[in-house]
């Protein structure tokens, strides 16, 4: 029963027919949400998916949001387990909860904390064999709160992603973020957003549905997957559009009205 | 038409003129400019290569995509930059664009990995892309390191303005390009621009400093109001892969032409086709039901052709209308003679009409009569 749910969101990312090499390698996956349907599980569910055994990559979490134990808790029931999979090396928490960068004199500029930052995932990264250094997958957790432990200000958090983007394409590696949807809402030129929609190759937008709540249906995922690789295989874009529900250890994925 | 804009840009400056100057621009509803782009640099390289174009020489300025994404991408077209003789270079704002890498060996924690050596042949890194007239001087330097000094012209790429413009403000970026289309070693000059980032007088800026604009939309605009999953759904679906593609030309006496045309993204890249006809479009959007939603040609010459019961109709006969109450006292002598004079309407050729006949008497026509004033209220 697993495979059938969970296959129809990893066939419209792709990761239904290899895991290895990894088929999110050099490309940037934005999730957007409302506050009504959390995309949360859609970052759980990759990061299993790139921990998972029969694969060679390695994770790092730059965490904004949660603490370890959170994701530990929320991956274990998953069927996977961090403690070991960061004991051998796999899995890489960056724990930002704490990251300030109050400005001044003295004190850390949010320019300089991003720029640490990045040193931080770069120097993980150029240390790992060479074998897995091709297979990396970064994870953002979530843009919103490192925009404001950057003191609001988004520039330098797109100045951190486009670094983040040129290690996609230096290394091959993939870079998954979070963002919420509404709170740029009343924005009437949502930029921030807009720019992370240009960047990613594939978004996924998890949403309410217009008609209402439902107790079998949680909301409804957009997932849009573009491809532009000219000169390798273009054939990728396509979009797919499918429900969701979020149960205790699984997410049951399903087409419009095939439920009761 | 998208011939003709690569077209301008090959043919380069007049003597005595600006260099030719495009604006491609997009928004995310029809986000295919970067398609575009590639497009118009594929063509420019492959005429220039040709020897076919003004210019000896291109610039690629790269903040968006890194220098290798490029030399794949031309190299897929069969142009091979690094091997041939220097005919491209590219000014590589991608890789470092603030000097972080910098900041962080001086700093000890940062080991950076040897590039590929073929990429470093042909790019040069810009850490400083908040300075302007830097950047203005790198591109000058490196266009006149490709062609020489003298009357020959080299052509400049920026692929994304978007970029810049968050480093710098409007107003030096507006000079940069103003001073790059009036440099006379400068051949031809274009951009991309996502059009939704900025504000719209950004937009018009640079489109008043370029003589062509190729802008993107999507052929099917969203309705306003809400609207249900599905029909959302299949809006993005539609404009997933197609969009419409105007191309506006300023000529020099200040005439502006406008042409339109549908691109389509396919497998093996961008497609330009003569834009589809409005009812076409519609027909494509109309949900898939069983029943016919369009009317066809015969039935559309049928409906026009019906006279409307109370229309005046003009043909010099007395003009019959039903007033509902003659009927009711002499049917039995009427109908019948009604009946004939529809008969003879009739006679007008292909002309339709509408027939009447009450079910039965029981039912009460119109009248002036109030029916509820037997009541006793």
């Amino acid at each position: 029963m697993e495979q059938r749910y969970s296959n129809l969101l990893d066939e419209a990312l792709g990761l239904d027919q290899t895991i290895e090499p990894w088929p999110l390698r050099g490309r940037i996956v934005a999730i957007e949400d409302q506050v009504e349907t959390s995309g949360s599980f859609v970052l759980h569910h990759l990061l299993k998916r790139a921990l998972s055994p029969n694969s060679s990559n390695v994770s790092i979490f730059i965490a904004f949001s949660q603490s370890f134990s959170h994701y530990d808790r929320v991956l274990r029931k998953l069927g996977c387990n961090l403690v070991t999979q960061r004991d051998n090396k796999r899995f890489f928490f960056l724990n930002m909860l704490k990251l300030q960068c109050p400005g001044g004199d003295g004190g850390i500029t949010p320019e300089g904390g991003l720029i640490a930052l990045y040193g931080k995932i770069h120097e993980t990264i150029s240390v790992l064999p060479e074998i897995s250094r091709k297979n990396v997958t970064i994870i953002i957790d979530d843009l919103s709160l490192m925009e404001v432990a950057a003191n609001g200000s988004s520039d330098y958090v797109l100045n951190f992603l486009h670094y983040c983007r040129t290690l996609t394409s230096e290394f091959d590696c993939s870079l998954v973020t979070l963002n919420h949807e509404d709170i740029y809402a009343s924005a009437d030129r949502p930029t921030f957003l807009l720019q992370m929609e240009y960047l990613a190759d594939i978004l996924i937008k998890a949403e309410p549905l217009a008609t209402g709540l439902a107790t079998d249906v949680h909301g409804q995922l957009t997932v849009m997957n573009k491809g532009i690789n000219y000169g390798q295989d273009s054939s990728r874009n396509k979009i797919s559009n499918f429900h969701f529900k979020v149960k205790e250890n699984i997410v049951e994925c399903f087409y419009p009205g095939s439920r009761g | 038409m998208a011939e003709s804009i690569c077209r301008v840009l090959r043919d380069g400056a007049l003597e005595g003129e600006h260099a030719p100057a495009l604006t491609i621009k997009d928004s995310i509803a029809s986000p295919f400019g970067f398609h575009v782009f590639s497009h118009v640099l594929s063509q420019l390289s492959s005429f220039l290569f040709a020897g076919k174009s003004q210019s000896r020489g291109l610039v690629i300025v790269s903040f968006s995509r890194s220098p290798s994404f490029y030399l794949e991408l031309l190299k897929s077209k069969g142009i091979d930059v690094v091997s041939s003789d220097k005919r491209i270079q590219i000014l590589d704002c991608y890789s470092d664009p603030l000097g972080w890498k910098d900041r962080l060996i001086e700093a000890g924690s940062f080991t950076a990995l040897s590039h590929e050596s073929s990429v470093s042949s042909t790019a040069i890194v810009f850490k400083n892309v908040k300075y302007m007239d830097k950047l203005y001087n790198s591109i000058i330097e490196l266009g006149r390191g490709l062609v020489g000094g003298g009357r020959n012209r080299f052509s400049v790429a920026i692929d994304s303005v978007d970029e810049m413009l968050r480093h710098a403000s409007i107003s030096s970026v507006a000079s940069l390009l103003s001073n790059l289309r009036s440099h006379d070693q400068v051949s031809s000059v274009f951009w991309l621009l996502h059009s939704d980032l900025h504000e719209d007088r950004v937009t018009s800026v640079l489109e008043y400093l370029s003589s062509m604009v190729a802008s993107l939309e999507p052929l099917h605009e969203p309705a306003n109001g809400q609207r249900g999953d599905l029909e959302k759904f299949s809006l993005i679906e539609h404009n997933a892969k197609k969009g419409k593609f105007h191309a506006r030309f300023k000529r020099r006496n200040g005439r502006v032409r406008l042409m339109s045309e549908e691109v389509r993204i396919e497998q093996s890249g961008i497609n330009f086709t003569s834009l589809s006809s409005e009812g076409a479009v519609n027909q494509g959007l109309a949900p898939k039901v069983q029943f016919n939603l369009q009317l066809s040609e015969k039935e559309l010459i049928d409906r026009a052709n019906v006279v409307l019961p109370f229309e005046h109709q003009g043909n010099g006969k007395p003009i019959q209308i039903y007033d509902g109450r003659r009927s009711l006292v002499d049917s039995k002598q009427e109908r019948p003679v009604a009946v004939t004079e529809k008969v003879q309407t009739n006679e007008d050729s292909g002309r339709g009409e509408i027939i009447y006949f009450r079910d039965s008497d029981d039912e009460m026509p119109d009248s002036d009569e109030d029916p509820d004033d037997d009541l006793d209220i």
